[in-house]
């Protein structure tokens, strides 16, 4: 039996002392994975397949420079549809799959059961934990009540923007009448309570015109919802509404001949301009993280060639998510920090991370992992340098936040492993 | 009030004659052929696509004309290459057939045109302000899409019911057998049809295109309600199709312009906020609106399920 056994046993030997040798070398060649949940098709295909087009491109930049400790980022699509239950699916796929990092952005729905999710797999499955990073996904009670040690959010939280934009609009005296129109989702519902309560502490003589939620994605013909905002005698309108449901909304305003000033999230990117076209010119404005002529105002070279390098690969859309050119970078430099892609290292070098971002110095807030960062609100212009979207119609400053007043307080009592 | 009706009425008869512009030629198909094509949006999104890349060059006006024609031929080619060859094991795998075209399709123009909204803008000569109502603009476009859909309707309607190739067709349905012992290809009658439903899509998507947004995710944002359209209509019924257009384009702004709910038109009935029912009782008609037309669909499937105007159950 003994002897029988023997070159059984040796090749046993052999093979177990070689595997943590093929391990480590495979650990230090392999591609650090990002798992990208997002439609990839329906109505909101093309605000998913232009957000995978800016990760590729962030990821390729930093691949060319040498990757992250001799690995190379991939970026690995996975198409939810735009449904909370489907990306729960795809997300334990990733973890099945053994991918560190997911990142989402669209939908507060989906980015918060893709928190639950994670939040749940951590805690059960120690060895195998995950990080999510959101680019885009701004509903405040991801970093209050639902906040989680294992959520980093790089974009601005809905709050913080709608903060920033009533302090604008407070300072315009020709805002008498405000029209409320959002998504019927957690996202929309926070911009119309938020709004309101805002704009009535800052300005108590603006009136409320009217507070209409429509359905997501749903909704064919607007010029129904532009009546109401006729009747209304509204001047301004605020909304969050992103791909269609924007372009549609402010193409009826359009063909009705509507002359409001709109207040938006999303005005500036991933086809709106296109569809909005010249007649957007001095009323469509948007609060972001950055615009194209930001580069131009503030003398950034080396971003603008980021800018236009990235127009050169993909001529049809613009770099429009400022937010994933600091997400990748400081999951870069954590990574190096913490000398490992597990969670929980990775995590605690992500917390307080302070970054040179071409806008300035950012950070990711111990607290709440919110990222703070400076904020603007531009307009609709068609003497900006770059065009939206090949619209004709650029962008222009009208109002730069600091960082250190683009903020507000957290409620996050996080849980800390 | 008045204003609020006015509104409603226009913006509901346009929209329900955009609707139309899309049902008729899957109303055509389903009641000539039996045909139930899934993939009718995503011929509409062709015909706004090939418009915009046709208009580029030769512009609008003879885009209007060629786009559909254009359509109507890869119509003919999916029905002579495709369908026909389906259509012998019955109606499942066809509508898996077409089921499947539609992802086709779409993927194909996401390949061929991005997935970013084309920038598909009206002609300058339709790009004015037609008429003011009550302080809102109704721009020349609008009316045009409205006309366009009328002459749409009249024409289909003289072609079925007052010519001999319109009777030939109606014959190829029932008796297949007689049509092509009297002479007639009736493989070809059936290719014409599909191949003239699809152009009308087209022509929808011409027009709608422009009024909405070119891009994508148009087929699949269209899809539901047109086949809400046929059954409501009646199969085959292109005049139904035409009422239930418009029927479905009314009530929906209706219930989007007026404020009513169940709370508020029996106000005498005292519901608790806090009890089961309080949240359907005191859901308002904005909130209703969008289900609206699928709730008709259910409706009818119910109590009439040979639609408004047709011959034959669902």
């Amino acid at each position: 039996m003994a002897r029988r056994n023997k070159p059984g046993f040796l090749a046993g030997a052999l093979l177990a002392l070689s595997l943590p040798i093929t391990v480590n070398a495979q650990q230090s060649t392999d591609p650090i994975r990002i798992a990208y949940i997002e439609p990839l098709s329906g109505a909101f295909a093309n605000v998913g397949d232009a957000g995978l087009k800016h990760f590729r491109f962030a990821a390729d930049m930093i691949n060319q420079q040498g990757g992250v400790m001799g690995r190379k980022f991939e970026i690995v699509p996975m198409d939810n549809k735009q449904s909370a239950s489907e990306s729960t699916q795809l997300l334990q796929r990733a973890i099945d799959d053994d991918i560190p990092f997911v990142t989402q952005g669209n939908g507060s729905n989906v980015a918060g059961a893709l928190v639950q999710a994670v939040d749940r797999n951590n805690r059960r499955n120690e060895d195998n934990r995950i990080l999510f990073l959101n680019y885009a996904a701004v509903d405040p009670a991801l970093t209050n009540d639902q906040c989680s040690f294992y959520h980093f959010r790089f974009d601005a939280s809905s709050d913080i923007k709608l903060e920033a934009l009533t302090n604008y609009m407070a300072e315009q005296e020709g805002i008498k009448k405000v029209f409320l129109i959002n998504q019927d989702y957690s996202h929309g519902h926070v911009i119309s309570e938020l709004a309101k309560k805002m704009l009535n502490e800052k300005r108590p003589d603006i009136e409320i015109a009217g507070d209409v939620l429509h359905p997501i994605g749903q909704v064919r013909d607007f010029s129904p919802y532009v009546a109401r905002i006729k009747q209304s005698g509204a001047d301004s309108v605020i909304t969050g509404n992103w791909g269609n449901d924007l372009s549609l909304l402010v193409r009826a305003a359009d063909n009705a001949g509507l002359d409001v000033d709109f207040y938006t999230y999303y005005g500036g990117g991933l086809g709106t301009p296109a569809a909005v076209g010249e007649r957007g010119e001095d009323s469509l404005h948007q609060i972001t993280t950055w615009h194209a002529d930001v580069n131009v105002d503030e003398n950034l070279t080396d971003y603008e060639k980021w800018f236009t390098d990235f127009k050169q690969r993909y001529p049809e859309i613009d770099w429009y998510y400022h937010q994933i050119y600091n997400q990748m970078f400081m999951l870069k430099a954590a990574i190096e920090e913490a000398g490992t892609t597990d969670a929980v290292p990775v995590a605690k070098a992500l917390e307080g991370m302070t970054f040179d971002s071409p806008t300035g110095t950012v950070t990711l807030r111990e607290k709440d992992h919110q990222m703070i960062q400076p904020m603007y609100i531009s307009v609709m212009d068609s003497d900006a340098k770059y065009d939206a979207d090949n619209s004709g119609l650029g962008f222009r400053t009208v109002a730069k936040i600091p960082a250190e007043e683009a903020t507000v307080p957290t409620t996050c009592e996080m849980q800390r492993p | 009030m008045l204003e609020t009706i006015a509104f409603s009425l226009l913006n509901g008869l346009l929209y329900g004659m955009l609707l139309f512009m899309l049902s008729s030629g899957l109303t055509l198909i389903f009641g000539m052929m039996g045909v139930l094509n899934f993939a009718h949006a995503s011929f509409y999104m062709l015909g706004a696509y090939f418009a915009y890349t046709v208009g580029s060059v030769t512009g609008f006006w003879v885009a209007l004309f060629l786009a559909p024609i254009l359509v109507g031929m890869i119509g003919a080619a999916v029905e002579r290459f495709g369908l026909r060859h389906v259509h012998k094991h019955g109606h499942v795998p066809e509508l898996l057939f077409t089921f499947g075209l539609a992802y086709v399709i779409d993927e194909l123009v996401s390949l061929f045109w991005g997935t970013v909204p084309v920038p598909y803008r009206m002609p300058d000569s339709l790009d004015f302000t037609l008429f003011t109502m009550f302080g809102i603009d109704y721009p020349a476009f609008k009316v045009f899409i409205l006309a366009v859909s009328v002459v749409m309707f009249v024409v289909l309607y003289i072609l079925l019911k007052k010519t001999r190739a319109g009777l030939i067709i109606q014959a190829s349905l029932s008796r297949p057998d007689m049509v092509s012992a009297l002479g007639h290809n009736v493989p070809q009658v059936f290719m014409w049809v599909f191949a003239i439903g699809c152009a009308l899509a087209g022509l929808g998507g011409v027009v709608g295109g422009i009024h909405l947004v070119t891009e994508p995710g148009m087929a699949f944002l269209m899809g539901p309600i047109v086949f809400v359209v046929v059954v409501l209509g009646g199969l085959g019924s292109v005049p139904g199709a035409l009422i239930a257009s418009i029927v479905i384009g009314v009530l929906q702004t209706l219930a989007l312009s007026v404020d009513f709910s169940l709370a508020g038109l029996f106000s005498s009935v005292e519901v608790s906020r806090d009890s089961f029912f309080s949240t359907l009782w005191y859901m308002d008609s904005l909130r209703l609106a969008p289900v609206l037309p699928f709730l008709l669909l259910v409706l009818t499937l119910i109590f009439r399920p040979r639609g408004l105007m047709g011959k034959r159950e669902a």
